[in-house]
């Protein structure tokens, strides 16, 4: 890929050698900018995909500039992974256009997948290897010598914060330790594009930032992250835009401010009564802020300003147990779209 | 702090902590398409070296058990008696081939039922390559070929000690090594097929082991020629894999009588359910990782 003599590649490493480091440059050769203008790296057109009569995905378009990061958040079921499996060239589709880098992964599938870094659900991570082992014996599915993928499995290590781990057995890592893993092998062929298939489902929260982290920083690096997601504040904190799935259809589609813009107001008043009373008080809470949404056990009122929305339900003389005044959330969006909540 | 002695640009991609860059994505794609299915057989072959040592010792140990019972034990007590019911040739010697092949079978047999269902379910191992470059077929030719290799391995192993035994008097013996081989193949393919189509555990396995792996063992002329059964039961040995291999290996090492066109019959039964098992494998294995 590049030509430089001999020569500047070593006097380039020498000098590199000899500055400090903290942290290993993922900054990739070639790089484009993130928001760089220019065609989709992935681009979707009434992709659907059947099983029988069961319409996993049906009929969802989108397409994703380089450098962008995109989300696909829904609930479970809602087709999230499905269409991470046919972007990422190992699902065939029933009906519909779908191109990555401008090839179709159907006709050209060991292309596709060569482009891509790919974090799947579910970790599959060989454990009868060590854990850098891990990382070799993926990287050779690329072709890759071993003469680079012994540094670049010590970087990446490093990256995720492995590198005491290097010679551990799988087994012994916990559930954060291998997610890391995983995503650190996706990165073994320096890919631009990552897909990330429910990244954190499952972690404890100190482990979900530590990744969030590591994946903000390849965003800075100009890799585009398409991830899949039923957590709204993991949405907001990554993702540039994305879109509501739900029934394998796209809800909306936007920034996460504009989606919360567009969809819901900028306060919510949480309201608990008690289990038996919410639905009933609903009623004399009407005419409260812009819109009022009665939960089994809350509720939620949509107004531009809480507290004076809360001081309006004290004038009423109505007595919540608690109350909260918080921003409105993606959470918000989605029950107002499907009338349902995300998790659950 | 030195001066870095750069001659290249600041923003350089040559600017990173280590010299070598992923090649490109083209490049990965055409390599996987034309070698592919020797990467993933590097994968197994390298989860193999976990339990080297395990497998060594049973390579070496099972033949020695076998032999040192077999040949030492019954082989002289058959010998004493009925020197004449196996065509002239000692009782280990008429074994040999047999257990040989056995041997291979069983490996092959473990290898392509419990792995497969931890590539499928349990630790989901294929669904790794499966995300890269590589294709299904070569995920599967892969995995065969690698197994290939341990059957390779082990069976020579066997032979040698066979040899030491003084058990192959053929020159030819040493051919015995891929006939059971493919023997392994010609019964072990067919079982990948089958183990990579099913979905639960519900203790398949152990009853292909006990009503398809010992019978063949038993009945498709393994300690006695297959015309001392009743023709009621010599079909088992006919469509036996087994009973193949061990009369091709039998013509090897002991220059056992053999017309030309039943030794070609015997490679081609065997040529035949190893390529069937293979492209039957194949289509599983696509449906199964495609869905």
């Amino acid at each position: 890929m590049w030509s430089l003599p001999r020569n500047a590649w070593q006097a380039a490493a020498d000098g590199l050698r000899a500055l400090p480091r903290s942290e290993p440059d993922l900054t990739y050769a070639g790089q484009v900018h993130p928001h760089s203008p220019g065609p989709p790296v992935i681009s979707a057109q009434r992709l659907s995909k059947h099983y029988g009569e069961f319409r996993a995905v049906d009929g969802i378009s989108f397409d994703v500039p380089a450098g962008e990061a995109f989300g696909l958040l829904g609930p479970n079921g809602a087709g999230k992974s499905t269409t991470m499996r046919m972007i990422g060239g190992v699902s065939q589709r029933t009906s519909g256009h779908l191109t990555i880098m401008g090839l179709d992964p159907e006709e050209h599938g060991p292309e596709v997948r060569a482009h891509l870094g790919v974090v799947p659900q579910q970790d599959n991570l060989d454990e009868e290897l060590r854990v850098r082992d891990n990382l070799i014996v993926y990287g050779r599915y690329f072709g890759l010598p071993l003469s680079y993928l012994g540094p670049k499995a010590d970087e990446l290590l490093e990256f995720a914060q492995l590198t005491d781990k290097a010679s551990a057995k799988v087994d012994a890592l916990s559930g954060g330790m291998k997610r890391r893993l995983t995503i650190a092998r996706s990165l073994i062929n320096e890919p631009r594009i990552l897909l990330l298939d429910e990244p954190t489902t499952g972690l404890d929260p100190q482990a979900r930032h530590i990744l969030w982290d590591r994946l903000f920083r390849l965003k800075e690096a100009g890799v585009t992250l398409i991830l899949t997601t039923h957590y709204m504040d993991e949405a907001e904190q990554l993702c540039d835009r994305l879109v509501v799935v739900d029934k394998g259809q796209i809800m909306a589609e936007g920034s996460p401010a504009q989606l919360i813009r567009d969809h819901s107001t900028r306060e919510v008043l949480e309201l608990r009564f008690g289990s038996e009373r919410n639905t009933t008080v609903a009623a004399e809470l009407q005419g409260i802020g812009d819109r009022l949404e009665p939960l089994p056990d809350r509720v939620l009122i949509y107004a531009r300003d809480g507290e004076a929305a809360l001081e309006e339900v004290s004038a009423r003389g109505l007595k919540p147990l608690t109350s909260l005044v918080r921003r409105s959330s993606l959470e918000d969006v989605f029950l107002r779209l499907t009338g349902r909540s995300l998790v659950d | 702090m030195t001066e870095p002695r750069t001659t290249v640009p600041d923003d350089h991609p040559a600017h990173r902590p280590y010299r070598l860059h992923s090649h490109a994505p083209e490049v990965s794609a055409s390599r996987a398409r034309r070698f592919g299915t020797w990467y993933y057989a590097e994968h197994v072959l390298r989860s193999m070296r976990s339990y080297r040592w395990t497998l060594l010792a049973s390579s070496v140990g099972t033949p020695v058990v076998y032999l040192v019972a077999l040949g030492v034990g019954l082989a002289t007590l058959v010998d004493r008696n009925s020197a004449a019911a196996f065509g002239g040739v000692g009782y280990l010697a008429f074994i040999a081939p047999a257990l040989l092949a056995s041997a291979a079978i069983m490996t092959a047999a473990t290898e392509f039922t419990y792995p497969v269902m931890d590539g499928f379910k349990w630790r989901r191992v294929y669904y790794g390559p499966h995300a890269s470059p590589l294709g299904t077929d070569q995920i599967v030719n892969g995995h065969v070929l690698a197994i290939t290799l341990r059957l390779l391995a082990s069976t020579a192993i066997y032979f040698v000690i066979i040899a030491a035994f003084g058990a192959s008097p053929s020159p030819a013996g040493v051919l015995v090594v891929p006939v059971a081989v493919l023997t392994g193949l010609a019964f072990g393919l067919p079982l990948l097929a089958y183990a990579a189509g099913v979905e639960d555990d519900r203790g398949q396995f152990p009853l292909v082991m006990r009503f398809v792996v010992t019978p063949l063992f038993l009945f498709s002329g393994t300690f006695f020629p297959l015309e001392t059964l009743p023709l009621f039961l010599r079909w088992i040995g006919w469509i036996s894999p087994l009973w193949h291999g061990t009369e091709l290996g039998r013509a090897l090492t002991y220059g056992y009588e053999l017309p030309g066109w039943l030794a070609l019959v015997h490679g081609l039964v065997l040529v035949v359910l190893a390529v069937v098992g293979l492209h039957l494998a194949r289509t599983v294995f696509a449906r199964r990782l495609g869905r």
